[in-house]
Order: structure tokens, then C-alpha cells, then sequence
């Protein structure tokens, strides 16, 4: 099948004869390619090193090693809490953002009503503008609200830009789902609620396991919100990083780094383990792999 | 006007803030903003750095992806490791780049030792070191999402081309360009609004107070350290009105081209 896909892109044409300009053009695709990841990967390598470092400074690699700053930032931080309270955090929005998101996309995919469009439109606004934007007054109104600094505040904000990505995400599949499964389920007497927990739930089970993988990647790492809403007990890792940043002059840089470590590894684990499930080609559209004999 | 715009949501509550200032008339934020130097001068700093970091992620993305849409031993692999950054987070490029792009680390040592060249290494706290970070943190998204833009085309009507004398130049500019366009301003538009926010990467790479003061700066100043709500709402809206300009000069450019499927049928 590999072969047939790649007749597609370059058809019928033997690979000896390829024009230079083609090889050049490939050539350089590649090393583009491969200077990005290198030093993608050389950057994560100086940031690890340095997190391991007793003292690192213009030599090619440090002079002792030290497991002690992971400790230290473990302590200083209060990371268990922190990471606590982002494990919270996260999971309440996932849960939230599913229970608004997914019924929000079935209605949206399968429903015509006046307003639609306005509908939709509402509903992409937060993905289109950024967090920033929204967050200053978004702010401002929790605070009004006394939600300000509170567990629940960062989780309302952390919901506005999370239940649109939802639907974003889940349009795509419930759509794939053959509509006459449901009219069954309508004729055997299902009314919406039960046809939405026995038929579409199971049928949409990796779609939403894919929807809430990258809510969740998006919601740890959605620093803007959580930083403009959180108080002092509400701080999630991302912006304890930033705190810790932010006071790098009293902190030693290893501290700092051994913190982004930290984020990087809870974070990589999670975009992993979604993209186990689903193929990163497929987020937006799914289509068939592959290309069909010609009829 | 207060009236239909009662605060239901925080972009209705915005507006009304920014119209609000705690002296002077309803305009008196927008005026403050725009007379005042080093505030209306962060729109062009903004736009300086968000529009090239875009186009530059978006046309090295568009040929990248277009590769990827091969299935080959390497796509899944690749496709992965390009998506990986998504996790680095702003504090870890920031750093990393502080460590790494910096005048004693690893780069400037192995261009010193290799003599390719000598001079010194300046890529932190200026306008550079945020324009790379921008496009290390915002390439990843637009390469996945040009990637499935691609391969939602239907591969059918390359090989009709195809079997029509079409070369694979041809087949990319009058196929796959013109399918993709609809794909591309989408992608531009989400891009550009992720850089257009540049922050944490403006105060930690950059040089917060001249060439890398961004609006998103200005903003967080007005909100937190001068507790001035009234005109960090008026800057945000600035923000948001700017943003959309430029999302609607894309979208509207995107109309001159084809729309309607990307699968081939019998017909």
C-alpha cells in the first residue's frame, strides 16, 4: 500500500531519473528537517545537563554532578502540593470540558437550527483569540465574583478555551457515526439520554479518549489563564514554574531547570500516551489511509 | 448601549471596562493608549515579531507536511518527534535557549571551535532570541496542523493529475495548493493569534522594556502592577481588535481561492 501512496506523489516516474533539482529540493526538506530537531533536542540536553550540574559554567560539560536541585525544587516549591493541585485542576476540567463539549458537538454536527453559524462562531472565538486577550477581564470578573485565587475560578477559566477545543476535536468523529444507529435506537424506543449513554458513548469512546489526552496536554501547559486567575494555593505547575522563573536572580538556574524538567517529563508522558491513540495525521480530518484502486 | 450589553460575558465586560476609566471621559483608556509612547508603540513590536515568526512557521511547515503525507516507514516517527515540542512549554525553550543559544553555550562553543564563525554569539535578550522561540514553540502546531490538512485531500485526484502529464510541481500548484488554501489561512490565522500573545518567552528571551516590549507586556503591566483594570481591559480589546483585523485580511484573501471538497468522487 506504501508503494501505491507513494506512486501519488511521484507518478510513474523511476527513481533514477529524478531531476537534481528534485534531490536538491529533498536534500533540503531534510536538513531542515534534521537542524530543527537538533537543536530541538541539543536545547533539552543543555537544559537537562544543567539541571544536573554542581556549577556549569562556559565548559563543554559541567564539573560534578548532583541530584540535589530536583530535591531542592521538590522542597522549595512544594511541588507535591502543586502537582496536586494540577492533577485537580486538569482532571476537573477534562471532566467538565467532556460533559459541556461532547453533547455540544452532537447537537452542532447533527442538528440544523437558526443561529448555527453564530453558534459555531462563539464557540471557535476563545481558539481564535488568545488566552491573554480574554483573561484580563475574565480575571477581573472572577475577582468581582470572588472566584478570583480559588480552585474553582482557575477551573471556570481554564473551561473557556477547553470546551470549544472539545468540540473541535469531537465534530470530526461523530460525524463518521452512521446516523441510522441512532434513528434504531429511536425506534426501539431510546430517548436521547439513554441513546447518548448506549450507543453514541461506546461508538465515540476513542474519539473522546483522544479529546480529553489533548485537553489535558493543552490545560497543563495553558499558562496565561491559570497565572491571570490562580492564588496562592491554587498555583498549578506551569505557573509555579514561571514564579520560579521570574525570581531567577535570588535561584540558582539549575533549580529552574531541574522545575522545566519536571513540566517537560509530566507533560511528554500525556502527549505520548495520545498519540498512542490518535494519529496525529488524523486530528483534524479523517480520511481514508489509503487511496483506492482508481475505478 | 449599557443596557444591551449587559455583562454576560467577559468580552462584554471587557468592553464595558475599557470604556470605564476611573477619570476622564469614555475614551479616555483608548486615548491614554494611543498617545501614550510605550504602549502604542508595542502594536508594531507586537506585529514585527508575530508576522515573520508566522510566516515563517507556516511556509517551513507547508513543504514538511506536504512530505509527510507519504506513508513511509519514518512518517509516524518523524511526525512524532516534529509534535514533541508542544511539551517543551515557554520556561523550558526560554531556558534551554538561555543555556544553549547563549554567548559560553553549546552553539557559540561548537561555531568557535569549528571557526564557522567567530564572532560573538548574540541570540538571547534581544529580538532574535524571541523570534526563535517563537518558531520553536509554534511550529509544532502548525506542522501538525498543515499535516492533517494534507492528508485529509484525497490522494485520488493527484493521480488523476497525474495520469494527465501533470509533474509533481504541477500537481502541487494546481492540485494540492489550491485545496490546501482554505488549510493554510486556517493554520495562519491560529498561528499568527499564538504569537501575536507572545509573553512568557518576551520577558524571559527577550528585552522587556525596548525591542521586545509586546502588547501582551503592556497589558499584564496595566492588570498587575498598576492594578488599572480599566485600561488592561482597553488593551486587551486593542489586542483582540488588531488580531482579528488580521485574521479577517487573511480570510478574505483565502476567498479568492477554490472552495468546496477535497475527496474525489464518480462523477
Amino acid at each position: 500500500m506504501a508503494s501505491a501512496a507513494e506512486a501519488s506523489g511521484a507518478p510513474s516516474r523511476p527513481r533514477a531519473a529524478t531531476p537534481w533539482s528534485a534531490r536538491a529540493w529533498r536534500g533540503l526538506l531534510w536538513g531542515v528537517m534534521a537542524l530543527f530537531l537538533v537543536n530541538v533536542a541539543l536545547m533539552i540536553a543543555a537544559v537537562a545537563t544543567n539541571s544536573f550540574a554542581r556549577r556549569w559554567l562556559g565548559t563543554w560539560l559541567p564539573r560534578g554532578w548532583t541530584a540535589s536541585w530536583y530535591l531542592d525544587a521538590w522542597k522549595e516549591f512544594q511541588l507535591d502540593s502543586i502537582l496536586w493541585v494540577t492533577v485537580e485542576v486538569v482532571f476537573a476540567v477534562v471532566l467538565l470540558a467532556l460533559l459541556i463539549g461532547v453533547p455540544a458537538a452532537y447537537t452542532l454536527a447533527r442538528r440544523d437550527f437558526p443561529g448555527k453559524r453564530v453558534l459555531m462562531l462563539l464557540f471557535l472565538l476563545p481558539l481564535m483569540v488568545p488566552p491573554i486577550t480574554y483573561g484580563i477581564p475574565l480575571a477581573t470578573v472572577l475577582y468581582k465574583a470572588n472566584l478570583g485565587g480559588t480552585l474553582a475560578g482557575v477551573i471556570l477559566a481554564n473551561l473557556i478555551p477547553a470546551a470549544p477545543f472539545v468540540i473541535l476535536v469531537m465534530t470530526p468523529f461523530i460525524e463518521q457515526i452512521d446516523q441510522n444507529l441512532e434513528s434504531a435506537a429511536r425506534v426501539f424506543g431510546a430517548n436521547t439520554a439513554r441513546m447518548f449513554v448506549h450507543v453514541l458513548v461506546p461508538l465515540l469512546a476513542p474519539g473522546i479518549l483522544a479529546a480529553s489526552l489533548l485537553v489535558l496536554v493543552r490545560t497543563i501547559a495553558l499558562f496565561e489563564l491559570t497565572f491571570l486567575t490562580a492564588g496562592p494555593d491554587s498555583q498549578t505547575l506551569v505557573v509555579a514554574l514561571y514564579y520560579a522563573v521570574f525570581a531567577a536572580g535570588v535561584r540558582a538556574p539549575q533549580s529552574v531547570d531541574a522545575m522545566a524538567m519536571i513540566y517537560m517529563v509530566v507533560t511528554l508522558v500525556w502527549l505520548l500516551i495520545a498519540l498512542r491513540f490518535v494519529n496525529p495525521t488524523q486530528l483534524v480530518s479523517r480520511v481514508k489511509e489509503h487511496p483506492q484502486p482508481a475505478a | 448601549m449599557s443596557e444591551a450589553l449587559a455583562p454576560r460575558a467577559p468580552f462584554d465586560r471587557a468592553l464595558l471596562l475599557s470604556f470605564e476609566p476611573p477619570k476622564g471621559g469614555a475614551l479616555a483608556n483608548y486615548v491614554k493608549f494611543f498617545t501614550t509612547d510605550n504602549l502604542w508603540t508595542t502594536i508594531g513590536k507586537t506585529l514585527k515579531l508575530a508576522l515573520p515568526a508566522t510566516l515563517i512557521n507556516v511556509l517551513v511547515a507547508l513543504p514538511i507536511a506536504y512530505r509527510m503525507r507519504i506513508r513511509s516507514r519514518w512518517q509516524r516517527t518523524i511526525t512524532t518527534l516534529l509534535v514533541v515540542p508542544i511539551t517543551l512549554g515557554t520556561v523550558l525553550i526560554a531556558e534551554g535557549m538561555l543555556t544553549y543559544f547563549g554567548p559560553k553555550g553549546w552553539l557559540a562553543q561548537f561555531l568557535q571551535l569549528t571557526h564557522i564563525y567567530d564572532g560573538s554569539i548574540r541570540l538571547t535578550h534581544n529580538y532574535w532570541g524571541v523570534l526563535i522561540s517563537l518558531v520553536i514553540s509554534g511550529f509544532p502546531f502548525a506542522f501538525l496542523l498543515i499535516l492533517s490538512y494534507v492528508t485529509g485531500i484525497d490522494p485520488v485526484l493527484a493521480r488523476a493529475a497525474s495520469t494527465l502529464g501533470a509533474d509533481p510541481k504541477a500537481q502541487f500548484r494546481h492540485i494540492y495548493l489550491p485545496l490546501l488554501a482554505p488549510g493554510l489561512a486556517m493554520c495562519f490565522c491560529l498561528a499568527f493569534v499564538q504569537a501575536f500573545s507572545v509573553f512568557p518567552s518576551a520577558v524571559l528571551l527577550g528585552a522587556p522594556a525596548g525591542p521586545t516590549r509586546v502588547i501582551s507586556i503592556a497589558a499584564y503591566e496595566a492588570a498587575f502592577e498598576q492594578y488599572d483594570y480599566s485600561l488592561a481591559s482597553a488593551i486587551a480589546m486593542i489586542m483582540g481588535f488588531v488580531q482579528l483585523v488580521i485574521v479577517a485580511i487573511v480570510l478574505s484573501l483565502r476567498s479568492w481561492f477554490y472552495r468546496g471538497p477535497v475527496t474525489g468522487g464518480k462523477g
